[in-house]
């Protein structure tokens, strides 16, 4: 896998952020474009495309999702720009159930601590479904890659409902 | 008699040779060039001493005059001294005019770009900014008879959108100037401050200028400035708080209609008395004009209740930004005041009130962005091999593209870390459709007319399929600069648009050619002579540039390989002393440039692997 190798970290959806912030910064030393500034254009297009590279490298590697979406990929399952929905009824319930108690949430009588007890909920969900995806992105059973797409999906739901929460935060504490 | 001094034989002379580069403020009010000697950066001054030369230009019918000189002209001949340009630079009429109401200036379209009509003819921003450049080019070379300037970084605001970047370079371009890199204001800033403390951790740029508001978040690591996440607002400036004094006096006197004349010496007025608010809790104004006194006075908390409006805005921008970059506000250890509005109590006071904490004003804040943007320049002309300093930027505006019904759909989002590049594939929405427009517009908003148009262009010869089944893949790239170029092919037939992305109002490559031809006395041979002499530069520095890399890592190549390079290189420096033709060199460079290809990617990976050398790589 491309980018763990670039990074020069394990291939494992757990990773080590620290790590690869600090490799982040180790390797745009050798390739950014100010540091080729004096080079031939050659040099200078192929530093610019490398740059680059690693700075996408970074966002999926950062980000839990499109790292999990990316490796998923790597091992042959692409659904990256998939238009499938996910055939889960009971979590479909529990999201639209989440999603009321959020839009109840700014007329609640205690809103902070509404929010931090959802938070928390979303926290919870959050842990568990990246849990089974580290299992299922090291195993080598394609079955555990559907499951693990399945897992991706849902994980696309928790983080939008913590965007949304985010967004009704500010909404509530701004001036 | 002096000795001569002869160097052994296979050993230069001056193995040091320092290389002047330059950094250059392009302010909205005021503007300076840097320039780092023995190891200290230091702004360059007029004959009289003056390191700010006030950004305004006046055109006569047969002379074009720059700075103080020009400034001074302002009351009498208002439609033509042109100040604070800056703001107009990428805009169209219609946004000039919602932003800043009434100008003394007469607008109009030339060639499809904005510009101004003045008694030397219709003036573009871009041209007004490139006189104000060739003054303070003009002002560095004076500085250093003879010696020659190899490049500037030039300072832009963070929050400058695509069209006001390309602009500023265009303008560059215009003045003769080799842009090594157009940087960040707060950037430059940080640079400054930075490099002077050698502290490491999370620091905020608060750069409030002339017409522009900007906020960054920066993390310092070891000579690394990483901008986390930056905000703003590009028109939001001195020049507004300005306009609240003019309102202000039009209220107290009554006199509503101002003649061109009278509103540029009120505008002047404001300005001054602004500034002494500053230092007095009361100033009295005198207006006279068209035989008519007046005396207006102003208290410093009268003021500071016109202007909380304003500084709460940028407030805004500073909270959005602390999100953005991920922190709290807790996590920020300096504040960094950048910018002669930042001289204002009421801003300082808020400012240290919002981060809980007192801001940083050690370097003078009108010239901390000239002497950021020359550390910047002395460092990329190679004056500093072993400098680990290094500068990562982000998108200040998101980039999009328009889907249907009148939507922006986001490609590359505000804060990515540049350079970037980014594809999205997009389908036909009709059987048969052989063509494609694609419009692309920067900025947050959901809907296409509350963005920034960007560019139109289209796709055509796409093979006629079912509505859905081609594949259009759009790929967007963003350099160190900030600027944009968007390409598009459609996936089974390989066919393809790139467009370099120029402004819906600004200018296309052929108009700066020309206009750099028209900027030309005798434009031929003169035309000429510079490009051949470009030309010669260019080669210069691909021979020495291949010549330092070979010494080093020429093992890289096989012997076939390294023979083939050295007969290219060899053949280029022939040319380059005997061509008449500037397209000669060109053509000999592209040789050599297609000879080192393997060269240059073989180097680049070695360098890629040696960055993380001895870190483990089990597993992978």
């Amino acid at each position: 896998m491309r980018y763990f190798e670039l990074f020069a970290i394990p291939v494992d959806y757990q990773i080590d952020l620290a790590t690869v912030n600090k490799n982040y910064l180790e390797l745009q030393r050798a390739v950014h474009p100010d540091r080729h500034a004096n080079s031939s254009s050659r040099d200078k297009l192929l530093a610019v495309q490398n740059a680059a590279e690693i700075n996408d490298a970074l966002q999926t590697l950062k980000h839990p999702v499109k790292r999990a979406e990316y490796m998923l990929s790597e091992l042959g399952v692409d659904i990256r720009a998939e238009q499938q929905t996910l055939q889960d009824p009971l979590f479909l319930m529990q999201q639209m159930e989440l999603r009321e108690e959020l839009e109840e949430l700014s007329s609640s009588s205690d809103p902070d601590a509404a929010i931090t007890q959802f938070e928390q909920q979303i926290k919870q969900l959050d842990s568990q479904y990246s849990a089974q995806l580290a299992a299922q992105l090291a195993s080598n059973d394609e079955q555990q890659w559907q499951l693990a797409a399945d897992n991706i999906r849902k994980l696309k739901f928790v983080y939008k409902l913590r965007d949304e929460l985010e967004r009704i935060e500010d909404s509530l504490f701004d001036d | 008699m002096a000795l001569l001094q002869i160097a052994e034989p296979g050993q230069s002379a001056a193995p040091h040779e320092h290389k002047l580069a330059i950094g250059i403020d392009l302010g909205t009010t005021n503007s300076l060039v840097a320039t780092v000697q023995s190891g200290e950066a230091r702004t360059l001054t007029d004959v009289s001493g003056a390191a700010m030369l006030p950004s305004v230009v006046r055109y006569q019918a047969d002379s074009v005059t720059v700075g103080e000189q020009a400034a001074q002209a302002a009351t009498q001949d208002p439609a033509n001294t042109l100040i604070s340009v800056k703001r107009f630079l990428g805009k169209t009429q219609t946004e000039i005019q919602q932003s800043y109401g009434q100008l003394p200036y007469d607008f109009c379209e030339h060639d499809g770009a904005l510009a101004i009509t003045t008694a030397a003819g219709n003036i573009s921003p871009i041209t007004a900014s490139s006189d104000i450049l060739k003054a303070l080019k003009q002002r560095a070379e004076e500085s250093f008879a003879g010696q020659d300037i190899l490049g500037a970084v030039i300072t832009v605001p963070a929050y400058f959108d695509d069209a006001q970047r390309q602009s500023t370079k265009d303008a560059a371009e215009l003045a003769g100037i080799n842009v090594l890199r157009l940087l960040n204001e707060p950037t430059a800033a940080a640079v400054a401050y930075g490099l002077d403390s050698g502290q490491e951790g999370i620091i905020a740029v608060y750069d409030l200028g002339g017409g522009t508001f900007d906020i960054s978040i920066l993390r310092l690591n070891q000579g690394v400035f990483e901008v986390l996440a930056t905000g703003g607002d590009s028109s939001l400036g001195g020049d507004d708080f300005d306009s609240l004094l003019v309102d202000h006096f039009k209220r107290e006197t009554g006199v509503m209609n101002l003649s061109p004349s009278v509103l540029r010496l009120f505008i002047n007025k404001a300005k001054a008395c602004k500034e002494a608010l500053s230092q007095y809790a009361k100033v009295n104004v005198g207006l006279e004009f068209d035989d008519e006194k007046y005396m207006v006075e102003v208290t410093r908390e009268k003021f500071e209740e016109l202007a909380m409006t304003l500084v709460k805005k940028t407030l805004r921008s500073c909270r959005r930004a602390v999100k953005d970059a991920g922190i709290v506000n807790d996590e920020v250890l300096q504040v960094v005041m950048v910018g002669g509005s930042t001289r204002m109590p009421i801003v300082r006071s808020q400012v240290k009130e919002f981060f809980n904490k007192e801001p940083l004003t050690s370097i003078d804040p009108d010239r901390v962005v000239a002497l950021g943007a020359a550390l910047q320049a002395d460092v990329l002309v190679g004056n500093k091999p072993d400098s680990d300093m290094l500068l990562l930027d982000v998108l200040p505006l998101s980039l999009g593209l328009e889907t249907m019904g009148g939507l922006v759909e986001k490609i590359i989002p505000r804060n990515t870390t540049i350079p970037v590049a980014r594809a999205q594939e997009f389908t036909t929405f009709k059987d048969g459709q052989t063509a494609m427009s694609l419009h692309v517009l920067q900025g947050e908003r959901e809907l296409v007319d509350d963005c920034r148009s960007l560019a139109k262009f289209s796709l055509k010869g796409i093979p006629a399929m079912a509505a859905g089944a081609a594949h259009i893949r759009v790929t967007f790239k963003v350099d160190a600069d900030g600027l944009l170029s968007v390409s598009a092919m459609e996936k089974s037939t390989g066919v393809q648009a790139d467009i370099q992305v120029k402004p819906s109002f600004g200018l296309s490559d052929d108009q700066v050619a020309n206009m750099l031809k028209e900027s030309m006395t005798n434009a031929k041979d003169d035309m000429q002579a510079r490009m051949l002499k470009e030309q010669q530069v260019e080669a210069l520095r691909v021979i020495e540039a291949l010549e330092a890399s070979l010494a080093t890592d020429s093992k890289l190549l096989d012997e076939a390989e390294l023979s083939n390079l050295q007969t290219e290189i060899a053949a280029l420096a022939v040319i380059r002393e005997s061509a008449v033709e500037p397209s000669d060199i060109k053509a000999a460079i592209e040789k050599v440039d297609n000879a080192s290809s393997v060269f240059a990617e073989r180097r680049m990976d070695a360098s890629i692997k040696k960055a993380l050398q001895g870190q483990s790589v089990d597993n992978v």
